[in-house]
């Protein structure tokens, strides 16, 4: 991803190779630590993953609604979903919803990656600490805070806009513009994590190539264009691919600033999954719609992993 | 710098180019700190809005004009929010999850992260792989056979089922793997030649060495877990047994939102988080943090 994290692996690298010969040592001898280590990590992993995970797959196939005996159904799950246009429509405003809000959060965290990093700014620590108060929010509390914001007839926005002489905007009847808001919440909320980043990528970009750029007479613009961006592509990959994540399964936020409305316009998938399968207790078919989300979520957790080439990591 | 490039030149000249270059200095700093604190302006707007609102009288909230700052302050939305809804004990039952989990995972992490790191055998291997895969499979798709299991482990409505499979996160794991790579083994090897079991060496020389690294996982693990939606709401039916975000979701759901008491309590939910970022602040924003860090 960036130099500063590819060292401790590179430096491990070798000392892997010194520490083959020992290993191979190491191998019988030292069985049982590492197994005791790593029992409680087995045991969680075993119960609250692999078989909820292999339950879900198999509920998928069957009419389970959560009591009673699951009976044996098929892909049928699978073709009425594919026939539900309210899934349809909770998958398409998913993706309505990842096309804006990754870019609008990728645009806010860099800017304010750039505006941390440049030197010549002042007071960057106040600045820093500013930025990085949205992280602690939770994600209720950020709904709840840009809803209040954005009230139809308290808001602060509405307030503004009436001030300067317009009509008041319909921010929660209007799904379009409630799914505006939603994705400036979760800019807002999500900005400082992937500014992290960016700040990590930037300061790893070598001085001199600014000087050289400067000694050029190139503008700031320019630097930017031509140095910063293609300098920091691998962590605008990472951070595209992380948000992309992020918006396809966003439900808190949503749930606490428009509550997937209005009426259901809005409702996000994760959200259909979690009223299909609490709500009207449909387990078996909630089910499938899980594992359609799980392989959205897992062609964009591969194509990460193969960007970001970090097949070092194990 | 003016000293080092005109050494011999007359002290008066290099006064005025220094004065000069100051000036020009200055002026060029006036965009990037405008485009800086524009930003901060904007992203401080929303919280500040909802802070000072949180302190104005309910009638105040919606009559206009608004007021940036409370015409009349008040403490009355967070008298209501201890009266009427039973806020101390949301903040108890969050408390107790938070720290707890925090705990378990910091452990729990070290020792995995520690083993991956510095043995190797089949079982590793395959545990290594295992803790990779649940990068991919997260929990918001397994909403529906999670809650069965923590049913059927006798689990549901309680603490403990929110507590226990949010335990084990891969980030943590990668995070003390990644570190205890750097460790030398030779380290290792030099406490072994001296007697010290697999386990002394690594509660007495390893833990001490990863403390940093705890402290980071530390505080975001128990951010992460204060700030959970979707696995207390799954896991808690009893209003007893609410967390916070619950708490408040609850209070937004309703048909007639009271915004003077959901602003009051939203301010409170955050402050424990707040006191602990403002303490701890160079760990969080430190470069520890890297890309597995989302849960």
């Amino acid at each position: 991803m960036s130099p500063r994290t590819l060292s401790p692996t590179s430096s491990a690298r070798s000392a892997e190779e010194v520490g083959r010969r020992v290993r191979r040592r190491r191998f019988g001898r030292y069985r049982l630590a590492p197994f005791i280590f790593t029992l409680g990590t087995a045991v969680l992993f075993g119960l609250f993953f692999l078989w909820p995970g292999v339950l879900g797959l198999s509920y998928s196939l069957t009419d389970y609604r959560g009591w009673g005996e699951p009976e044996f159904v098929g892909l049928s799950n699978y073709t009425d979903l594919f026939g539900d246009s309210e899934f349809y429509q909770s998958l398409g405003r998913t993706f309505v919803y990842a096309a804006f809000a990754v870019p609008v959060g990728y645009c806010l965290a860099l800017a304010m990656a750039v505006a941390l990093t440049t030197q010549r700014a002042r007071g960057k620590t106040p600045a820093r600490i500013i930025f990085f108060v949205p992280w602690l929010v939770s994600p209720i509390v950020a709904g709840v805070i840009w809803r209040w914001m954005f009230g139809e007839s308290f808001g602060f926005v509405n307030y503004i806009i009436r001030l300067l002489g317009g009509d008041a905007v319909p921010w929660a009847s209007n799904a379009d513009l409630s799914l505006f808001v939603a994705v400036l919440a979760s800019a807002w909320g999500g900005a400082a994590f992937n500014m992290l980043l960016f700040i990590a990528a930037i300061s790893n970009v070598p001085r001199s190539y600014y000087e050289a750029a400067e000694l050029d007479g190139a503008g700031s613009w320019q630097r930017f264009r031509y140095i910063t961006l293609p300098s920091i592509a691998p962590t605008s990959v990472l951070v595209i691919l992380l948000s992309s994540l992020g918006a396809m399964k966003e439900f808190a936020m949503i749930q606490a600033l428009n509550g997937g409305g209005p009426g259901t316009q809005n409702r996000l998938i994760v959200q259909y999954i979690y009223e299909t399968g609490f709500e009207r207790s449909l387990v078996g078919y909630a089910s499938a719609a899980s594992m359609v989300l799980l392989v959205i979520l897992m062609v964009i957790a591969i194509v990460q992993l193969r960007i970001s080439k970090r097949k070092n990591a194990w | 710098m003016v000293t080092t490039d005109a050494p011999t030149a007359p002290a008066k000249k290099r006064k005025t180019g220094n004065r000069l270059r100051r000036s020009h200095e200055i002026r060029r700093s006036i965009l990037p700190t405008t485009l800086l604190w524009v930003l901060a302006v904007l992203m401080a707007f929303p919280l500040l809005w909802f802070l000072l609102s949180s302190f104005k009288p309910g009638g105040e909230l919606f009559s206009y004009p608004l007021s940036f700052l409370p015409r009349e302050w008040t403490l009355s939305g967070y008298e209501d929010a201890f009266e009427r809804v039973e806020f101390m004990r949301y903040l108890t039952n969050t408390f107790v999850v938070a720290s707890v989990a925090t705990i378990l995972t910091v452990f729990l992490c070290a020792s995995t992260g520690y083993a991956l790191a510095k043995y190797k055998n089949p079982w590793l291997s395959v545990l290594g792989l295992c803790v990779l895969s649940m990068t991919m499979l997260p929990g918001e798709v397994i909403l529906n056979p999670l809650f069965i299991v923590v049913r059927d482990l006798g689990m549901y409505n309680s603490l403990l089922g929110v507590i226990m499979p949010s335990i084990l996160t891969p980030t943590g794991v990668f995070m003390f793997r990644q570190f205890f790579l750097t460790v030398p083994d030779e380290l290792i090897d030099a406490a072994r030649i001296d007697g010290a079991s697999e386990y002394g060496i690594f509660l007495r020389i390893m833990v001490p060495l990863a403390r940093p690294i705890m402290l980071t996982l530390a505080i975001v693990s128990f951010q992460w877990r204060w700030n959970d939606y979707i696995l207390p709401l799954i896991i808690l039916g009893d209003p007893d047994q609410y967390t916070l975000q619950i708490a408040l979701r609850s209070l937004v759901g309703a048909q007639n939102i009271n915004w003077s008491v959901l602003l009051s309590a939203s301010v409170l939910s955050m402050i424990p988080l707040v006191a602990l970022y403002l303490v701890f602040q160079k760990y969080v924003t430190s470069s520890n943090i890297n890309a597995g860090l989302k849960d």
